[in-house]
């Protein structure tokens, strides 16, 4: 794989891809040894499992995968001794449109993964655990598989790990190409050899009836790397980097319109949407300004060049104010882009210049959600369908007047009506296009 | 559109014993049940004999205490298997946004022009392979994200990732596989 990363920015503070980033560093286990390797397991085992939960929460951990939920709120579901058998299934099925760091994490970096999956396991009393690799990273499921044997034979997996008498299985579970899968109830129907429909919520919690009905937790790659270094740093260290309900660091990949496209570790909160397009990434190509970001994946609502939002910080005198904030100055952390009305979801950032049209960027994202939904609730499958048709037909044939309103009204009865989070992802595409740059679809009608 | 799927051929006659033990390892990754090596003992079998046949659906059930239907509502769901040959070298070219910003569907005409396939020619999914050259040799096909949006555009072809592919350059990779 071409190397995306460049010599870290000063802005950045590489902890995930700390070793990654070293041009002898390798897969193997000799080498992640030698780098300091499986300390934080060794150090973990002589805890009390509730000790590692409470270091994961006060560490103000979030999940990497796109919901943002809190890491240690998730583990602390699990109950330790409740006589069930409990998994950890890590989701390694990266998909979302503009996200791929978990790819170099999987190809790179293995062992961090399995350290981190080994110290979560011990904390939740978890013996079998499965990482689910999409099939699109062939090369990434055998490098894990050799790590998880490199493991086995170092005595970091398997039976009585390093004398603790705790014993740990870790298989990896290859997808076959729906992005549905990486849904974590989809994913654990796929993961049990069915057909990956979601299961609806409640009473379908993956903490209380997940893999084979059992409490499960499911984690994406890069959440499960940041608990060794929690281990390592300790939680006061790691949460002050980020912001006080985000803590650590967040890779933000950045695709689309800039000089260096790629994916920059930053602490929570660090930089402005301004600081990581211009600063980091070296601004957009030469002769052209911005017109549209998608700040965390192809879900995440679309916001316009132009805008300027309105949002509540602490004034002088500590009161709560509106303040004026516009796009560039938002900064990059959950609370702030959710307070903008998008995600920061899976860090997936998206940029178009003022060359790219809107309706064919929607018609893009249309498609691929038209392709990727399930099919199991109707809203979903004929929405998303319908939604692909019409923009298509828009960039054929020319809209006709009615379209931005039938498009918004299909968008509208899917959102809400799924049992999946999928049609929240199909559907805001379409209803932010719409709102932030209604102008490209009046001047399409003929 | 009916499906065109040959069901003459009887791959499960060529199991041999090397085949049928790596199956009974992956059933062994699953001690709680044997179900989930539905998709292992698939992907076993596409990579084996380059597609599932009915008789591949059958001996898969078979293994795993399942009725063939099972696996048949697997395989038509997920895009990655297939009930046909397909090209000995598949070029899957990335679709979604970030690599379409970079001129994906260029390069995917460039890749279907340089392997001799009709570049408007659709692929109908279903278990049906993607456009494959007369010879054999070659499938092209369009997917969704390859989860590599930095290295815009991007394809898969066999097990690697091919970045940052210019219209120009695609001759020269194709030319590699042949």
């Amino acid at each position: 794989m071409a190397s995306l990363l460049q010599p870290p920015h000063p802005k950045e503070r590489r902890i995930i891809f700390g070793n990654i980033s070293k041009p002898s560093y390798g897969p193997d286990i000799e080498t992640y040894l030698a780098h300091g390797g499986y300390e934080s397991l060794k150090k973990a085992i002589t805890m009390k499992p509730a000790e590692i939960i409470d270091m994961v929460k006060a560490a103000n951990l979030r999940g990497r995968g796109g919901a943002g939920f809190p890491a240690g709120a998730k583990w602390s579901f699990i109950k330790y001794d409740d006589g069930k058998d409990h998994y950890i299934v890590v989701n390694g099925d990266e998909s979302e449109p503009g996200t791929f760091k978990d790819r170099y994490i999987l190809h790179e970096d293995p062992h961090q993964l399995i350290e981190g999956l080994a110290i979560a396991a011990f904390a939740t009393n978890v013996h079998l655990s499965y990482i689910y690799i999409r099939c699109e990273f062939p090369k990434a499921a055998k490098i894990v598989w050799n790590a998880i044997k490199e493991a086995h034979a170092k005595g970091f997996l398997g039976k009585n790990i390093l004398g603790s008498g705790f014993d740990l299985d870790i298989y990896v579970h290859q997808g076959a190409g729906a992005y549905i899968c990486g849904e974590e109830t989809s994913l654990l129907e796929s993961l049990e050899g069915k057909r990956p429909y979601p299961r609806i919520k409640p009473p379908y919690f993956p903490a209380v009836l997940g893999l084979y009905m059992k409490p499960t937790i499911v984690n994406n790659v890069e959440t499960i790397c940041h608990v060794k270094h929690i281990i390592a740093m300790g939680p006061e260290e790691y949460a002050k980097m980020g912001t006080p309900g985000d803590g650590g660091t967040r890779t933000m990949c950045v695709s689309g319109d800039v000089v260096r496209p790629g994916f920059y570790e930053l602490p929570c909160g660090a930089v402005t949407l301004g600081e990581l397009i211009n600063d980091i990434c070296g601004g957009l190509k030469p002769g052209r300004t911005l017109k549209a970001v998608i700040p965390g994946g192809s879900s995440a609502k679309v916001l316009r060049a132009s805008e300027v939002f309105k949002l509540k910080v602490k004034g002088p005198d500590g009161q709560m104010i509106d303040k004026e904030t516009p796009l560039l100055d938002l900064t990059m952390d959950a609370s702030t882009l959710q307070a903008a009305g998008t995600m920061v979801g899976s860090g997936g950032v998206m940029i178009m210049d003022d060359s790219r049209d809107m309706v064919w960027a929607l018609n893009n994202l249309n498609q691929f959600y038209a392709h990727e939904s399930c099919g199991q609730c109707t809203p979903c499958r004929e929405g998303s369908l319908w939604m692909s048709k019409v923009t298509t037909r828009i960039i054929d044939q020319g809209a006709r007047p009615d379209d931005a309103k039938n498009l918004k009204n299909i968008a509208d009865n899917i959102a809400g009506r799924t049992i999946c989070a999928f049609g929240e992802a199909c559907s805001w595409p379409t209803q932010s296009f719409l709102a932030k740059f209604p102008d490209e679809f009046e001047k399409r009608v003929v | 559109m009916p499906l065109m799927i040959d069901t003459t051929t009887r791959q499960a006659d060529a199991i041999t014993p090397e085949f049928a033990s790596e199956a009974q390892e992956l059933i062994s990754h699953y001690p709680v049940s044997k179900r989930s090596a539905s998709l292992p003992l698939l992907h076993l079998w596409q990579n084996h004999f380059g597609f599932i046949d009915d008789t591949g659906i059958e001996w898969i059930a078979a293994q795993l205490d399942l009725t063939p239907v099972n696996i048949l509502e697997l395989v038509t769901f997920y895009p990655w298997f297939r009930r046909e040959q397909a090209g000995k070298t598949v070029i899957r070219v990335c679709r979604t946004l970030a690599c379409a910003l970079a001129g994906s569907y260029e390069v995917k005409e460039k890749f279907c022009q340089a392997v001799g396939l009709d570049p408007h020619e659709e692929h109908h999914g279903f278990g049906c392979a993607p456009p494959t050259t007369a010879d054999g040799k070659f499938s092209v096909e369009f997917v969704e994200c390859l989860a590599s949006c930095g290295s815009a555009p991007v394809a898969l072809i066999n097990d690697d990732l091919v970045e940052k592919i210019s219209p120009s350059g695609v001759s020269a990779i194709v030319e590699k596989y042949k």
